[in-house]
């Protein structure tokens, strides 16, 4: 199985008497297709099991295999993380955080250039993906000309136009009404289904809770899994 | 792949454009504060070029006759003259002053020349309107730029001269433009005292007993008479004839004449580096606080730039964005803006040069190296918003 696999991850911030432990042995693995949440307390370690997971910090012991390859192995086995995390993993914010000053298409279509694609091609890629998420009518709006739930789609088109086996996810209902919050989650059920993309939301949302495949609740740095009351719904959302 | 620089300059144009003004116009003054030194240089040369002389006989222990007054006889002409090698020599004198046009002063540098001499050493090159100087009072030959046309009548001290022609582009080494007028003029306007003065000086030399003997009553008519004779000129300039050794020529009169004698090289370095040396430095302390100034400006305006796209930063290089090619969004948009506010500052020097006083000469050569320079500055002024650039935490785009 491809996906993510991340087994007894620690995070260990500072030294000596001063270390605090942020991750004490964390598990979990998600399929391609799998939306699972990831829900806990401030300060629980969900941000840091994010960051681990998304490579932009280093774990301080344990494995990561994604995609069916070992990333970490109590230290990094890939010398360039910048690659891993543009052509692997994508990333869908609280906030949209679109560059202001590309317009939608061209912020989809940058992942795609940055991994040296031509750029017909990427814009090309960018637009499928625009069009799969219903706003290809917007696609030369810069990002202040569109409202938030138009600026979350082009984020999600964002966080897939590399293909990534990967999609993590940080509280992107957080700023969102309930309708639109729901149909967010629905998109993601979506395109993980349609690009075989496992998909970490990490989330406080209650109501988009029930929706996921599979719950990650993270307590003192430990995750403990849950059979997400809402598999059904999830299904439903999916379809 | 897209021009992040210059998609994020089409997006923020007016605020863009707004800063190049403001540095163009910071860089137009540097232009032109280097065309102003420039201008200097060329006018110190000018009047070497259009004085036409190859050597300048001036009194002793003196760096005159521009940079420090001289004073020599008239008759030193005939000796210099009779010197091997010397073509032609010609007595003149420089008085700076103010005349009055209409109801306005101009300030001008008066030389006395011989008149009936076209062609001699410190006469003017060329006329762009009129004739020569052919009488020996009462005639002038002014620069063009003064103002004055053909039939005017400019007022030196006690006399009036009627303008009879034009000249161009001369000038003195402090930029003040030429009024060429008789030499026996220019003496008196130079060495005569006013009525007053000539009526207390014969007093005094009445009452002095040992000038005014009553045994030998011709003999203070003849100490007043030689009081009111101006035999006095500041400079005898020399041509050489053709193969002449300057600097032999000059060993030959300083040995036998007892004068100093400058050549062409010479009185170039005492123009330039005696005469306008202060000048040029308190310009180069100038282009320097102006560069630094234009310099902290592009640094500060790069620097806020770069943290107002700190969380685009972050995102960027969270998606993997090469440090490389943030760097080079950086950097472009500093040249650019060194680019835009170099093409500004260049029009506005051009545009304003003229309207100075003085000459302001905006060379090419110093162009080309302003605007290597600017772009240096723009490279060296963004590195301060490059290494906070390159020290955002893709982690930072997270929260």
């Amino acid at each position: 199985m491809s996906g993510i696999r991340i087994e007894a991850l620690r995070k260990r911030y500072g030294s000596g008497d001063m270390a605090v432990a942020a991750l004490k042995g964390v598990d979990m693995e998600v399929a391609p297709g799998e939306v699972i949440g990831l829900i806990g307390p401030s300060g629980s370690g969900k941000s840091t099991l994010l960051k681990c997971l998304g490579a932009v910090i280093e774990p301080t012991g344990g494995k990561m295999v994604l995609g069916g390859k070992t990333i970490y192995d109590d230290g990094w086995k890939i010398s360039d993380l910048r690659m891993l995390r543009r052509d692997s993993i994508g990333f869908i914010f609280q906030a949209p955080h679109l560059i202001p000053f590309l317009n939608a298409l061209d912020n989809v279509a940058l992942l795609p250039m940055l991994a040296g694609n031509p750029d017909d091609e990427s814009r090309e890629r960018a637009m499928e993906l625009l069009e799969a998420l219903d706003v290809a009518h917007r696609a030369v709006a810069m990002p202040s000309q569109l409202s938030g739930g138009e600026q979350q789609r082009v984020s999600i088109a964002r966080a897939l136009a590399n293909r990534p086996p990967v999609i993590l996810a940080d509280e992107p209902t957080a700023p969102l009404d309930s309708e639109r919050a729901l149909s967010v989650v629905r998109i993601l059920h979506s395109m993980a289904k349609q690009y075989e993309t496992a998909i970490i939301v990490v989330t406080h949302d209650e109501k988009i809770i029930p929706t996921f495949h599979r719950i990650y609740r993270i307590r003192d740095g430990k995750t403990v899994e849950e059979a997400g009351e809402g598999r059904s719904t999830a299904g439903e959302i999916a379809e | 792949m897209i021009s992040l620089a210059g998609r994020d300059i089409l997006h923020g144009w007016g605020k863009f454009v707004l800063t190049s003004i403001g540095l163009g116009l910071l860089i137009g003054v540097t232009l032109t504060m280097g065309g102003v030194y420039r201008g200097m240089v060329d006018d110190a040369k000018v009047l070497l070029d259009n004085s036409g002389a190859d050597l300048w006989v001036v009194q002793r222990e003196t760096i005159g006759p521009y940079a420090e007054s001289s004073s020599i006889y008239d008759d030193v002409r005939r000796s210099v003259f009779g010197m091997p090698g010397v073509e032609r020599a010609a007595n003149v004198t420089y008085l700076t002053t103010q005349v009055r046009r209409g109801g306005e002063d101009t300030r001008v540098m008066v030389a006395g020349v011989e008149p009936g001499e076209p062609g001699a050493p410190g006469q003017p090159g060329y006329l762009t309107a009129g004739r020569h100087l052919a009488r020996s009072h009462y005639e002038a030959v002014a620069d063009e730029a003064t103002g004055f046309r053909i039939g005017d009548t400019i007022r030196i001290r006690r006399n009036s001269h009627t303008v009879v022609g034009l000249t161009r582009r001369m000038v003195s080494s402090g930029g003040d433009l030429m009024v060429f007028i008789p030499l026996k003029d220019a003496q008196e306007a130079q060495f005569l005292k006013d009525n007053d003065a000539i009526l207390q000086q014969r007093r005094r030399t009445a009452a002095n007993p040992s000038l005014n003997r009553p045994g030998v009553p011709e003999m203070l008519d003849g100490v007043i008479a030689s009081q009111g004779v101006n035999p006095y000129v500041n400079a005898v300039l020399v041509r050489l004839l053709p193969g002449a050794d300057p600097e032999k020529t000059a060993e030959h009169m300083r040995r036998w004449m007892r004068l100093e004698v400058y050549t062409r090289a010479q009185m170039e370095e005492i123009l330039l580096g005696k005469l306008i040396a202060t000048s040029s430095k308190q310009i180069a302390m100038i282009l320097v606080i102006l560069a630094v100034v234009s310099a902290a400006i592009v640094a500060f305006i790069i620097y806020t730039l770069t943290l107002e796209k700190i969380r685009e930063i972050a995102v960027l290089k969270l998606i993997g964005t090469k440090n490389r090619t943030i760097i080079g969004m950086i950097m472009q948009q500093a040249i650019a803006l060194g680019v835009l506010g170099f093409m500004i500052g260049k029009v506005s020097a051009t545009f304003w040069a003229p309207k100075f006083p003085k000459y302001v000469l905006l060379e090419v050569r110093d162009t080309a190296m302003g605007f290597a320079a600017v772009i240096i500055m723009c490279v060296v002024a963004s590195l301060l918003a490059i290494r906070v650039a390159v020290r955002v935490d893709p982690a930072e785009a997270i929260g």
